[in-house]
């Protein structure tokens, strides 16, 4: 899992921007199902038709999409103004960071040292350039600039890298794939864009692929550090089973189905309640005439920072889970 | 019909009986298939004289953003609420026309030599503010202006300074203009141009209208604040007056398909046609409706730079209207 894992965090793709993720998801499925496809907006879909003789059509999805910043001027010293893809903040993206953008060209992402609280507008990275125009050569209005990958091993079980939300998923979901043998129903594996500014590749996905049963795999926040408590989660504790966020509340026989098979799996599952936040199955969920849907989560530290960590072992549980609840 | 024309139609989101009329009058000889919807969109369809021709669906919004009658006080003037996004502080002491008969009334407030220091430092909310119809009582005011008649801003379109207009509800009537101007002519796709209807409270005309008609691309024609007053850093503004249609890689809504951002830009160079990067990932338009109907298409925001937009006051530069409908042909042509 964890070479997959590796994997699944080395290409750059912020919301709106994943055909790289895209790209490496492709070759690491290719084989494994029946068709492959993407659409108009970029998701990424994969379908293994169920054997079964009235099959179900259930769709997983994960987001390829992470949050990064996209550039909107220049400074005539060579500096470039951002603001957030996503839920960034000038107050969570700390004070000085390295980033690369999409085609490559590497920076430094820094904060003007202002008395109050800092804004998206006390930002601004710098690539090296000494001027404006040596800037403009570089780096587009509009290109976007996440935090530089950097995977980090913490102890036995655990791994520390930006974008884990949800690279973390898409490796679940890859595996997923590349473990399940013949189904009795129909799994459409989605890998998802533009989660992060709204969950608008769900929405387009699921519209299109009219599933009957939505999971959603994505990470969630922890509870097991420092003044952390919300959500009551612990890494290591296993895979969580999402009760309800402010996007979606999950379908309750679903949800508890998916407890079950946990059980029957051997595995460690966690409860989660999250005020805040959604997933993916917030949009499948309302797509059409609506479907039933849960959300899995890997309970994950330091969420929307420069260094992500998850506990592996949650996401051999999801896989195992997913396992018992296809098969 | 002409911006002026356009501008001086009363449409506030909800009540766009007088434009939609007045859009299917002017289209009856345009050679498009013209339709209403339930919505009250106005669509006219253009078929392609190319081979593979693609559906490419335009917009432009016909709603304005105003006010509405919600009560009345003992001395007979109007309690109002905004229609869309209206700044209170920005219609102070301005003229509107309130209801179908187009009564003249006067934005008012608390008087600001019987403001307290207080007063003065709170943010102006609906509730300082009236309408004065000259009413003598509550029970005329009624009569007169019943409870959810809609009022809007009683401006003239004058043409002023190096090729600039100012008029009322500019940002989304110089997007209809052009789609006006757009069907009188052909082009190698289909064009499908949706006049909107309530984009102001919630871009909700064209969530059924990309519904409906399917298109494989989508270009929104809208206003957007250019921010490029002296006092804003060049660097936070958003686009310049006078530097063109402003092309978007993203606002609130929508990322935009970089590959059409790419090609608009290179047309525009092609064309020789003045255009600008919208410079500001902010924004509300019809953009996230368009690009997420049913299975998603891609979809682009052109703009014109505009100035005190939702103000009874709102300014364009004439050139800048001229590039948007020049790109928008010119992609017409070419996508």
């Amino acid at each position: 899992m964890y070479e997959l894992l590796k994997k699944m965090l080395a290409p750059i793709g912020p919301s709106g921007r994943e055909a790289m993720v895209a790209k490496a998801i492709q070759a690491e499925i290719e084989g494994w199902v029946d068709t492959i496809e993407t659409d108009a907006m970029g998701n990424l879909i994969a379908t293994k038709q169920g054997k079964g003789a009235n099959p179900r059509r259930i769709m997983l999805s994960a987001h390829m999409d992470h949050i990064g910043f996209v550039v909107t001027g220049y400074e005539k010293e060579g500096f470039l103004r951002v603001t957030n893809v996503g839920g960034l903040s000038a107050e969570n993206c700390g004070n000085v960071r390295h980033v690369v953008f999409e085609n490559g060209v590497e920076g430094v992402l820094a904060v003007e040292p202002v008395k109050d609280t800092p804004a998206m507008k006390n930002l601004f990275v710098d690539i090296g350039a000494e001027n404006k125009e040596e800037a403009m050569k570089l780096v587009q209005l509009g290109d976007m600039a996440v935090y530089a990958p950097n995977v980090v091993r913490l102890g036995a079980h655990r791994v520390a890298s930006p974008a884990m939300d949800d690279r973390c998923a898409c490796a679940l979901l890859v595996k997923l794939l590349q473990s399940l043998k013949d189904t009795k129903d129909t799994i459409i594996a989605v890998f998802s864009v533009q989660e992060e500014v709204g969950c608008r590749g769900a929405q387009t996905a699921s519209f299109a692929k009219a599933p009957d049963i939505g999971i959603a795999l994505d990470v969630t926040g922890n509870g097991d550090t420092p003044e952390t408590k919300l959500p009551s989660l612990r890494l290591g504790d296993g895979i969580a089973v999402k009760v309800m966020d402010r996007g979606s509340i999950s379908n309750p026989m679903l949800r508890d189905e998916l407890l079950l098979c946990g059980k029957k799996a051997g595995v460690k599952t966690q409860r989660e309640v999250l005020p805040f936040g959604a997933t993916d199955a917030s949009a499948m969920q309302l797509s059409r005439g609506g479907i039933p849907v849960c959300t899995l989560s890997i309970p994950c530290r330091y969420v929307h920072s420069a260094c992500e960590v998850i506990d592996l072992r949650d996401m051999e549980a999801g896989l195992q889970l997913l396992l018992t609840y296809l098969q | 019909m002409d911006l002026k024309q356009l501008t001086e139609i009363n449409a506030v989101s909800g009540h766009e009986q007088q434009m939609r009329r007045a859009l299917l009058a002017e289209l009856a000889h345009c050679g498009a298939q013209v339709s209403m919807d339930r919505m009250g969109n106005v669509v006219a369809v253009k078929k392609g004289t190319g081979v593979q021709p693609k559906q490419i669906m335009v917009t432009a919004h016909m709603d304005e953003v105003g006010l509405i009658v919600t009560g009345y006080t003992e001395e007979g003037f109007l309690r109002i609420v905004p229609v869309g996004r209206v700044d209170a502080r920005m219609i102070i002491s301005k003229r509107v026309l309130v209801g179908d008969e187009l009564l003249p009334g006067i934005i008012g407030a608390i008087a600001i030599h019987l403001q307290t220091a207080e007063d003065r430092k709170r943010v102006l909310s609906y509730s300082d503010i009236y309408v004065d119809i000259g009413a003598k009582d509550k029970a005329e005011a009624e009569r007169k202006a019943p409870l959810g008649a809609y009022i809007a801003f009683d401006t003239l379109y004058v043409t002023f300074g190096d090729d600039r207009a100012c008029g009322k509800a500019l940002d989304s009537r110089t997007g209809v203009w052009n789609l006006l101007r757009l069907l009188e002519k052909d082009y190698t796709n289909d064009l499908t141009a949706v006049f909107t209807s309530q984009k102001e409270v919630g871009c909700r005309g064209a969530k059924g209208a990309s519904f409906a008609k399917e298109p494989d691309m989508g270009l929104v024609l809208d206003g957007t604040d250019a921010n490029d007053l002296g006092m804003t850093d060049e660097v936070q503004q958003c686009c310049r007056q006078g530097e063109g249609v402003a092309v978007s890689f993203m606002d609130q809504v929508s990322i935009g398909d970089r590959q059409l951002f790419r090609q608009a830009l290179q047309a525009a160079e092609e064309g020789q046609i003045p255009c600008q990067v919208r410079q500001y990932a902010g924004g509300v338009n019809e953009s996230g409706d368009v690009q997420r109907a049913r299975e998603g298409i891609p979809t682009l925001v052109l703009s014109v730079p505009c100035r005190y937009m939702h103000s009874p006051s709102t300014t364009v530069k004439l050139s800048d209207v001229d590039a948007q409908l020049a790109l928008t042909e010119k992609l017409l042509m070419q996508l």
